[in-house]
Formats: C-alpha cells, structure tokens, sequence
C-alpha cells in the first residue's frame, strides 16, 4: 500500500454522481451537421487547409497545427466542407471563434488509418505524429499531449500518473471510461512511459469509484503499474494537488508538476492516445457526461463538432425549467451562453442547469474573516486577505500574498457563508493586473521609442551644429586667402554659369557619344527637325491662314 | 465559477452561538435569578433598534442584515459580561454605543476594528465603574429572592420592594473580594474560605462557567470557531498563574481558579473568538489567545480591575492585523518544505 501524503484544505460537496454513472457510455448518432472549431487546445488555433465545398473523409485533416505548442484538428466524419466561418464556441468569454463547418454524407468513409510505430522511431517523430493526430489533455485543460510528452530538458520523467480521480461533483465521463475501456487505457499509458521512460506508472482514482477502480485494476494485473485508490476529496484531481497527494512534494510555485519528476494525464488522453498510436484514428470524438436537469442523464461518446442542442436531446430533452447549460462541472465550470455551440476536445460534462439544481446564491454579506475559506484552500493561501485586496485593488499587495498561486479550485467560494463568488474577485484581480502589466511593456516600449526619437533628434542637432560651425571656419579661412585662389573660384562660377545658360539654350549633356552611327546620324536628324520648329516657333510666319 | 455553495450562512452561524449560549443562560438565571433575562431583551431591542438605524442611515438593505444575527450576537455577549442588576439605561447605552460607535461607524458586520460587546463594556466600566459593581448575590447567599416583576421594577426605577436593601440582593464577586482582602493583608487559603467561594472559583458561578465551556465545546464541534483561540487562552491564563501560584500561593490563586472564574470561559469561547476582530491565521490566533490570557492575569493580578477580559481582548483587537502580518502561513510551492518520497 502506498502512503498518501495529503494536501492541505479541500472540500467534499454532495457527489451527484450516481445521475449519471448508472447506464453505460452510448455512441451519439451521427448529426448533420459539424461545426468544428480550430481552437480547440492551449497555444496556437490550428490553420485551416480546406476550402467551402471541398469533400472530406472521416478523420482527414482540415486543421493544421501551428507551432510547436498547437494541435491539428480532423473532420469527424466524412462530407462536404460547407464554411470556414466563425462561429459560437464553448468559451466563458461567449465570443465566437473559427471553424469548420462539415455537412456530413453519412457514409462514414474514413482516411487511410495509420498506425504509429511508436516503439523503433525517433520520439520526436514520434511527437509530431501525435501533434497531426491532434492529441490534447481530455481532463478539460486541453493541453496539446505531444508537448506534454517531451521530457526535456530531464532525460526522462520517473513518474506517470494516470488521472482517474474525476473530483468535481457529476462528471462521470472517466468513470465510466475506466469501466468500459481499460484496457485501452493501459496500452495507452504504456505508451507515454515509453516516451517518457518513466520508472513507475500510478493510476490514481478515488474511492467513491468502486466499479472502475475493480476494472483497472483487472486491467493493470499483468503490468507493473500500481492502482492507488485515493480519498474522495475536492480537489484531488488538480495536477499539484495529486502530485502532493502521491509524492508529497510540492509543485513550485509558477512550475509544472515536471518540476518535481511527475508528469500526469486524463485517463480519457490514455485512451485516445491509444486510438490514435495503435489504430491511427485521430481525436476526433470524446466522452461528454450529459447530467444535472435532463431526463436521462448519460454519458455519450459524441463527434467533435456535434450541436449541443443535439447532443443534449439525446439524454431525454431537458426539463422545462433548465436555466442554461455549465461546461464542466460545478465547481470550476462556466455558462454556455447558447446551445449552438459544438462539442469540443475540452468538453468532458454539460450539466442542464435549474434554480432547483443550483440555487442562486444569496445575496453576498460582507466578509467576517471567519478564515472557513483558508481553512480548504489546497495551497494555503488566505482568501480573505486576497478577497480583501482584490476589492480595494490594491493588487500589489494581492500579488504579495500569492494571488497567482490560486488554482481557482472554488474550495474557498463553495464554503463561504458570506456567499461571497472569491474566485471571481481573484480572476478579476488577476485579468487587472495582466492588463496593466500589458499596458506597461507598451509604455515602457514607447517611452524607449521615445527616448531614442529625443536622442537621434538631439544627435543631428549636435551634427547640424558641427557641421555649420566647421563651413562658418571654412568661409572665413577662404575670404582670407590670397586672390589667385579666389580668381580661380571665380573661374569656377563663371563656368558654372555658363553651363547653365547652354543648357538653357537647349544644349544636353551628350549622353550620345556610345550610340552607332546609324543611331548618331537619326539623332542629329531629329535636332536638325527640332532646331527648325523653335526657329519657325520663335518668328512666326505672318500670315499663316 | 462555482455554482454549488454550502448550505452556511452568517446567520447560522450566529444562531449557533446564540444557540451555544443557552445552556450559560440557563446557569445564570438559575443561580443568580431572572435579572438577566431582562437585561438580555433590553440589550437585544436596543440593539436590532441600532442596526436598523444604522444600516438605514449608511443606505444597506435592513432586512438581509437585521437577519444576519450578529447584532444579536453583540448585545447577548455584552449583557452577559454586565451585572445583571445594572440600571436599564446602563445596559441600552451600552448596547448602542457597541452597535452604533464600535461596530458602524468603523464600517458595520466585518469591518469593525473592536470587538463591539467589549467596547461597550469598556467605554461603562470606565464611565460608571459604581454601577458595574451590581452583581446578584448567589441564590443560596441571597437573604432575599427578587421576582421577575420586583426585578423589573428596581431595574427601571431603581426601587426594591421596601424592606429591602441592595446589600441584601448582591454582593461582591469572587475576583472582587480576592482582590480587596489581597490588600488587606490576608492569604489566599483565608480569603477562599469565605462563602462565595465554590470547589474551584466563585459558588454558582463556577457552574455557569462550566455552562459555557459545555456551550464552546458545541460551537467547536459544529466548526463555528477553531480550537486556536480558546486553547490559548487558558492555556495562556493557566500558564501565567500556575507560575506566580507555584511561586507564592498564598498571594497568587490557583490556576484553575483564574479559569472558572469571571470572564474567563465566556471570553474564552465566545468573546475572543470572533472572527471580524481577531487575527486569521492559525499561528496569529494562537498567539492572539495566549496574549489574551496572559494580558487577563495581569490585569487581575496586578491591575485596578478586579476582571481583565474586556481590555485584554481590546489591546489585542489592536495587534491583530499586525500578528496576521507577521504569521502569514507557507503557501504550498513557496520556500522549504519537508521532502517527500525521494
């Protein structure tokens, strides 16, 4: 048995879990239409590669990854490429984003598959392939795994753990994954050790899980791989937190888990990751907990790209009074602003949102400094000194007290009986403070800019001035010659002159003297006509009609 | 956004501690009579009366923070520490300079920088220390037993039914009368002879402490308050007594006789405890408690007091935000930590 180390704080709201962990994962059919975004990771949008109306297969790519930290995204079914448009996304911000949108044809016919040999190619390789595969953490962070894979600068990460912990309340999608799929998701662990050259992989999940801790467990029995059944605590399933959890390190503030030998994914990312190395198929669908205020609450294994609406409709259409819909779960999810928006690699819950669900939160009293808040913060911070700061902004002093080592886990907004929203005033404090330091690289930027203007504009003042004071010395040493020099200048102006006044009378500069003769001869015709012309021009003939 | 909160609120809270208080009142108006149930309803009108002028005159919502029981809160804890004997305007002018002066006007529920119950008790014990003195005598000491009606009478016009003196219905408490006989020349084993004294502290009284430990065990259960603040402060009391009594007991007292006496326990569990005024973290809390009870003992021992709890919570309401500054705890990731598995 391995000794847990614990982390400080956390709660254990009401688990919600049993709605929809009953009925296994259900493939969702197949809509008509997909709207794929290009955004769909951390980092870079992918690029698009296709064109309105061109035909595209199942799996082919129409997204390509930008940079290094990017991902490529496929069309999930086969069809017609009807627009790159923008179009509504699941995003806190409601702001529409790029995509794809694919009519599909209903054929399903997929791209060529291939498999990645993983074992005897270059992991770098190895890296990009999973980059075109489109590969992104399906925990909800959606950071591009291939860039997760990469163990430099360490030679190797000794630590592979496999998230199972899923410790926000209602989301099932890995449960029942782990369930169904675990074997899957073994060989897709085997895999990261392998590019990682990890020592040890520890599949951690917690306790309230029974069904698919026995499942990984079955499905672990003939590797080295150790199954750590952790406590049902909120928010176990946060990278730092784990890894303080199993290692009983600490996470440096501003690092990655790397940072301390641990690397960890979604089990859902194992499991793709093993779809697109041993059977080439791209990420091109995802488990997606439908739960909260629906009728059937259920975990579906949808397209990328498929129409909220459409995907809800399949849990039995929700109940009259649903108010919205939260992507996430409810501790750290975020309002759908519409049900327009399209299934996504971040999307593993929707939850149908009710005042009999959810109630709204009271209207917020003012902070006691009952310290309940520090009291669950997983990092130890003092929300309420930070509370406190972010509303007099005084972000300087939030910044003091580590207001970037908040993980807006909402342990401390979830425990306030002032029912005070902490984690909005943090986010608030913190989007201030990315602004202004913004708006000072630009102002430092253009006060340098202008700094420099001064000094380059101070320069040739200084040059100008130089320069007149040296002819000033130069004309004075001149009138101060004897005449000959003078005659000679003299000369010099009365030739000028008289370069002028022949180039007044018509004489060119004879730029003529390399043509052939033939030209020579044409020239001096044409001078001779024109010669005529100004005479004719200069005494006009008196009686001309 | 978290969608999802606890079902906490600050009038839980305070309903609790209301609540917690109960068994102590209970004590009180069994061995001392009903005296304090009317001071208690004085203390609680005048000061839901304040916080609805107030919140009206500062332009809040009266309805959400009338419900909020904190000024409730304020006037049971204030009415607690006076001598239930105390004329009526003592116990309404006390509650309204707590609500009006301590607690609003340095920014209402959360932002008072006092603890309003003992800046009311500070502000009259100072201001009319001859009318502080007006503790019941003990119900099997008293040589007469007011009724509900006779109290109610003497508390609003200050007449007792004729054939009774005030000397007859009150007396001078344990920490009172040790003090006084201290300077008299007597010992401590003399002194605590007298009748007033119980097994540990003052007869009666020594019970209605106990009350309140019991009521500051239900609030420490039902995570109300942290074990922090409580545990230093006697340990603090305790500490500093234990020396002087080791030192000499026949002029200092006994620890625990400190601890079931006066303010003590109330102070302990439901004075200091409060969250608006005292420090946040564990460490600050910690040393704010022990400052508390040492700052009790020397104000006892040593000072013109006979009790210490309402200045020492007050000098320390002034330390706290500096104690926080100085016990801000290690946040996970920063500085040295302990190693785990290597």
């Amino acid at each position: 048995m391995r000794e847990l180390y614990g982390f400080p704080g956390g709660v254990h709201p009401p688990e919600h879990k049993t709605e929809s962990s009953g009925r296994p994962i259900a493939p969702a059919p197949l809509p008509a239409r997909l709207v794929v975004p290009l955004m769909q990771h951390i980092g870079n949008p992918a690029k698009p590669v296709v064109q309105p109306g061109q035909r595209v297969l199942k799996g082919e790519l129409i997204g390509k990854a930008d940079g290094y930290i990017s991902a490529s995204v496929h069309a999930p079914t086969s069809g017609r490429v009807l627009a790159v448009e923008p179009h509504p996304v699941p995003h806190p911000s409601g702001l529409p984003a790029l995509c794809v949108v694919i009519e599909a044809d209903g054929e399903e016919r997929w791209v060529d598959k291939t498999p990645i040999e993983y074992l005897d190619r270059d992991p770098s390789e190895v890296r990009n392939r999973l980059r075109d595969m489109g590969l992104a953490g399906l925990g909800g962070a959606v950071f591009p795994t291939h860039v997760k894979l990469n163990p430099a600068p360490e030679p190797n990460i000794p630590l592979l753990v496999l998230n199972g912990c899923e410790c926000e309340p209602w989301i099932t999608c890995d449960d029942r994954l782990m369930q169904e799929r675990a074997p899957s998701i073994v060989a897709g662990a085997r895999i990261m050790r392998h590019l990682l050259g990890a020592r040890e992989v520890i599949v951690a999940i917690e306790d309230n899980k029974p069904e698919a801790i026995a499942a990984m467990g079955e499905a672990c029995r003939d590797t080295d791989f150790e199954l750590v059944v952790v406590p049902t605590l909120y928010p176990s399933g946060s990278g730092k937190q784990l890894t303080q959890l199993l290692t009983g390190r600490e996470v440096p503030s501003g690092g990655r888990s790397t940072d301390v030998g641990v690397q960890i994914f979604n089990v859902g990312t194992a499991h793709a990751l093993d779809r697109a190395v041993h059977h080439g198929e791209p990420l091109i669908s995802r488990v997606v907990t439908v739960t909260g205020n629906v009728r059937r609450p259920q975990n579906f294994e949808a397209p990328i790209g498929m129409p909220l609406a459409e995907l809800v409709a399949l849990a039995g259409s929700p109940r009259e009074d649903t108010t919205g819909y939260i992507m996430g779960g409810p501790m750290m999810g975020f309002d759908l602003h519409t049900d327009r928006v399209p299934v996504v690699k971040a999307m593993n819950c929707v939850i149908a949102r009710s005042h009999r669900l959810f109630p709204p939160a009271p209207p917020a009293l003012p902070c006691i400094r009952c310290t309940r808040c520090a009291q669950v913060c997983p990092v130890r911070l003092q929300p309420q000194d930070l509370y406190w700061f972010a509303r007099a902004r005084d972000f300087g002093k939030a910044q003091e007290h580590y207001l970037f080592d908040c993980i807006e886990c909402g342990c401390c907004a979830y425990v306030c009986p002032s029912h005070i929203p902490l984690v909005d005033y943090y986010r608030f404090a913190k989007s201030e403070i990315w602004a202004r330091e913004r708006e000072k690289k630009a102002a430092d930027r253009a006060r340098e800019r202008h700094e420099f203007r001064l000094q380059r504009l101070e320069r040739e003042k200084k040059e100008r001035a130089e320069k007149l004071a040296q002819k000033a010395a130069a004309s004075k040493a001149t009138a101060a010659m004897p005449t000959p020099d003078a005659d000679a200048k003299r000369a010099a102006i009365q030739a000028a002159i008289e370069r002028a006044r022949a180039r007044q009378a018509g004489v060119e500069p004879r730029n003529v003297d390399d043509l052939p003769p033939d030209k020579l001869k044409e020239i001096q015709e044409i001078e001779a006509r024109r010669a005529k012309l100004r005479e004719a021009m200069q005494n006009p003939p008196e009686n001309t009609p | 956004m978290t969608y999802i909160s606890q079902p906490a609120s600050v009038g839980l809270i305070m309903g609790k501690v209301l609540l917690a208080l109960g068994l102590g009142i209970a004590a009180h108006v069994a061995y001392f009579g009903p005296a304090i149930l009317v001071s208690l309803t004085l203390a609680s009108l005048t000061a839901l009366l304040c916080e609805a002028l107030m919140l009206r005159l500062r332009g809040y919502a009266i309805a959400p923070f009338l419900k909020d029981g904190s000024a409730l809160v304020t006037a049971w804890l204030l009415a607690l520490s006076l001598p239930p004997l105390a004329p009526w305007w003592l116990v309404v002018g006390g509650t309204a300079f707590a609500i009006v002066v301590a607690k609003h006007l340095y920014g209402g529920l959360g932002s008072n920088l006092f603890n309003p119950a003992m800046a009311g008790y500070a502000l009259l014990l100072v201001s009319f220390p001859a009318h502080m003195t007006q503790w019941p005598a003990v119900d099997m000491l008293a040589q007469v037993h007011l009724s509900l009606p006779d109290t109610v009478v003497y508390l609003f016009t200050g007449h007792l039914p004729a054939g009774v003196t005030l000397d007859a219905i009150t007396m001078a408490t344990p920490l009172d009368l040790l003090k006084t006989q201290l300077k008299l020349g007597h010992t401590v084993n003399e002194i605590t002879r007298a009748p007033v004294y119980g097994h540990v502290g003052g007869r009666g009284s020594e019970l209605v402490a106990l009350a309140w430990l019991a009521g500051g065990l239900f609030l420490l259960q039902q995570r109300v308050i942290t074990w922090h603040v409580p545990v230093a402060m006697l340990t603090g009391l305790f500490a500093a007594a234990l020396w002087f009594h080791v030192y000499d007991p026949d002029r200092y007292v006994a620890p625990w006789f400190h601890l079931a006496t006066g303010g003590a326990m109330l102070g302990a569990f439901f004075i200091a405890t409060d969250p608006v005024t005292g420090p946040t973290t564990p460490l600050g809390k910690l040393i704010f408690g022990a400052a508390i009870g040492l700052l009790v003992y020397l104000i006892r021992t040593f000072g013109g007091y006979p009790d210490g709890v309402a200045f020492a919570v007050l000098i320390m309401n002034m330390a706290a935000p500096l104690i926080d500054t100085y016990t801000q705890p290690r946040v996970v990731g920063h500085g040295p930590q302990k190693s785990g598995k290597p």
